[in-house]
This record gives C-alpha cells, structure tokens and sequence, in this order.
C-alpha cells in the first residue's frame, strides 16, 4: 500500500467518518460512503491542501471514488 | 451580552457610514476586524480609532483580481475570517428608459457580483472551521423597489436570493448566511436628498425619523453570534416600519 494512498484513505475516513475497511479502490464517496455533493467538495479541497496540488473544477467532477482520487494524485505530484 | 472575543470579521464598505459602524461594533465585542474599502485614508482613521484589534484591508471591489487577493490578505492580518459583511454598495440612480448598460452594470458588479466573488473565497476557512457568519446587507428597495433604482433594487433583492441559496448549502457546515435590509438611514448616501425628500419619506415611517447607522451595526452583531445559531436564509429588516415584510 503506497504513502498517498494511506494518506487519502487517512483524509476519507475521517471526514466523512466511515470505517477504513470501506475505503476500497471501486468505493464510490457518494454510493458507498456516504458522501453528499458537498462533501465531495471539501473532500477535494483537502487532498489540495494535504498534496499542495490544484485540482481543477474539470478533473474534480472526474474523482468519483477512492481509486480515482488516488490515480489523480499520483499523477499529480 | 453578545462575546465575538477570538473571532475574526471582515466588512467591506468600512469606509462608509454603515460599515464603520458595523466595524466598531464587532470590534467593541471582542472580535478582530479586518477593514475594507477603496478609500485607504478613511479607513486608517477609522482603525486608529478602533485600537490594535483593527486592519486595514484595501480593495476595490469592482476589480476581480483585487477581490481574489482578498482572503490572503485577511488571513495574512488575521489568520482568517470567520465572519463576513458584505455591506460595500455605491448607487448610480437614473429613470430605467435613461438608464445604461454601465450604470446598471456598475451597481451589480459591486453590489451583488463582489458579495458572491469575496463570499466564495471566505467559504473554504469557514467550511474548515464548521462555524461561520455571513451577513449580507441589503435594502428594503430590494424588497419595495423604488424609482430610478431599478438596478440597487435588483443588485439588492438578488442579494437576497444568493443568500437564501447560500444558506442552505452550508447549513450542514455551521456557517450561516443571513440578510439585513435598512430602510432610511442617516449616511452620506442619504445626506444627498432634499429637505422636501426627506419629509415625504418621514411620512412613511411609522417610528417618525430615519435610522442611525449603530441600529444596523446593532442587528449585524446580532445575527454575527454564537446566539444566532440557529438563525439562517433570514431577512432582518430595520426600517422603523416603513415596509413590514
């Protein structure tokens, strides 16, 4: 397991306040995890922050689950 | 009774009559205020008098990338806001068929585009923190309309709606946004009407004499508390009840 992916996870389940083990590659943060439209929102924010990375409007609508947030990141930074 | 002590406001328009009295008065109750505006001497005259818990935060607010330097700024004096007035607005007033493109222009980039532009960049601190206030100040010709101002009264009443949008997207957040509307009150802005203006317009007014700008400080204090939690989308209007909406 790499360094960004426990640091995602990290951020994930703490904002929105699930189970680690729920936080798996295919979680949807809105159909599994229970996200809304605007946690979505401040979940980006917070990679952005944890990163020091934008993350575009575009490519935030792209970000839909935990591997996705992971893959942009990586190719982020 | 209402403690602001540790918290941090920025009121735009803190050059005028209105803000600064909003700005003394979240100062006198213990938060930080960040003050802004165009003019750069009234405000250093206004923090001077406010004591160490003042900045000085010019910005034009017709100007996009001055409103987007803004939270840095605040945060820089600060370390963030967690309280926003948007209170700058400038009229330019003509009869509708006179009316041009730029007046009317003018008055919504400043009255209601820099609120949502400046109101945008404050989000993110508040959001962060679950606890914000927004408070937008408005007008009752927002709610009334009112002859030759056909674009203060839209910039105003679309203040209005924004809010109430606003307000239920962040409620979940803890930041609450909220609306006064003034009616008449004794500002450079009013100074402008003649007597014979003046007495019509006291004929409306129930309570028999225009407002002070420290009653609309005293409701921005107000719905700027801890107290006001629960208090959000809502229009407080102050107009000694001229126009009881």
């Amino acid at each position: 397991m790499s360094d960004i992916e426990d640091r995602v996870r990290k951020i994930v389940v703490e904002h929105l306040g699930v189970e680690e083990e729920k936080v798996v590659e295919n979680a949807s943060f809105i159909d599994d995890l229970g996200a809304d439209s605007l946690d979505t929102v401040e979940l980006v924010m917070a990679f952005e922050e944890e990163f020091g990375i934008e993350i575009p409007d575009d490519a935030a609508e792209t970000i839909q689950t935990f591997g996705d947030a992971v893959k942009f990141i990586k190719d982020a930074t | 009774m209402f403690d602001l002590t540790g918290k941090r406001a920025l009121v735009t328009g803190a050059s005028g009559g209105i803000g600064g009295a909003v700005a003394q008065a979240l100062c006198e109750a213990g938060a930080d205020v960040g003050l802004s505006g165009t003019r750069e001497a009234p405000l250093k005259e206004l923090a001077e008098t406010l004591g160490g818990r003042a900045h000085v935060l010019p910005c034009n607010l017709g100007d996009p990338d001055a409103i987007a330097a803004l939270p840095k700024q605040a945060a820089e004096a600060m370390g963030g806001v967690d309280i926003l007035v948007n209170n700058a607005g400038i009229t330019r007033d003509n009869l509708f068929m006179r009316m041009t493109d730029d007046e009317f222009t003018q008055v919504m980039d400043v009255n209601l585009t820099a609120a949502f532009r400046l109101t945008r960049g404050m989000l993110r601190g508040m959001m962060k923190s679950r606890w914000g206030r927004i408070v937008n100040i408005s007008s009752i010709v927002g709610a009334t309309g009112n002859p030759g101002q056909a674009n203060y009264a839209a910039a105003k009443a679309g203040l209005v709606g924004m809010s109430k949008s606003l307000a239920k997207e962040v409620a979940s957040r803890g930041v609450t946004v909220n609306v006064i509307a003034p009616g008449f009150i004794e500002t450079a802005m009013t100074d402008k009407l003649t007597e014979d203006q003046k007495a019509q317009l006291l004929s409306q007014i129930p309570v028999d004499r225009m407002g002070t700008p420290t009653e609309i400080a005293a409701a921005v204090l107000y719905l700027s508390s801890v107290e006001a939690g629960y208090v959000t989308g809502a229009t407080l209007h102050v107009n000694g009840g001229m126009a009881m909406l």
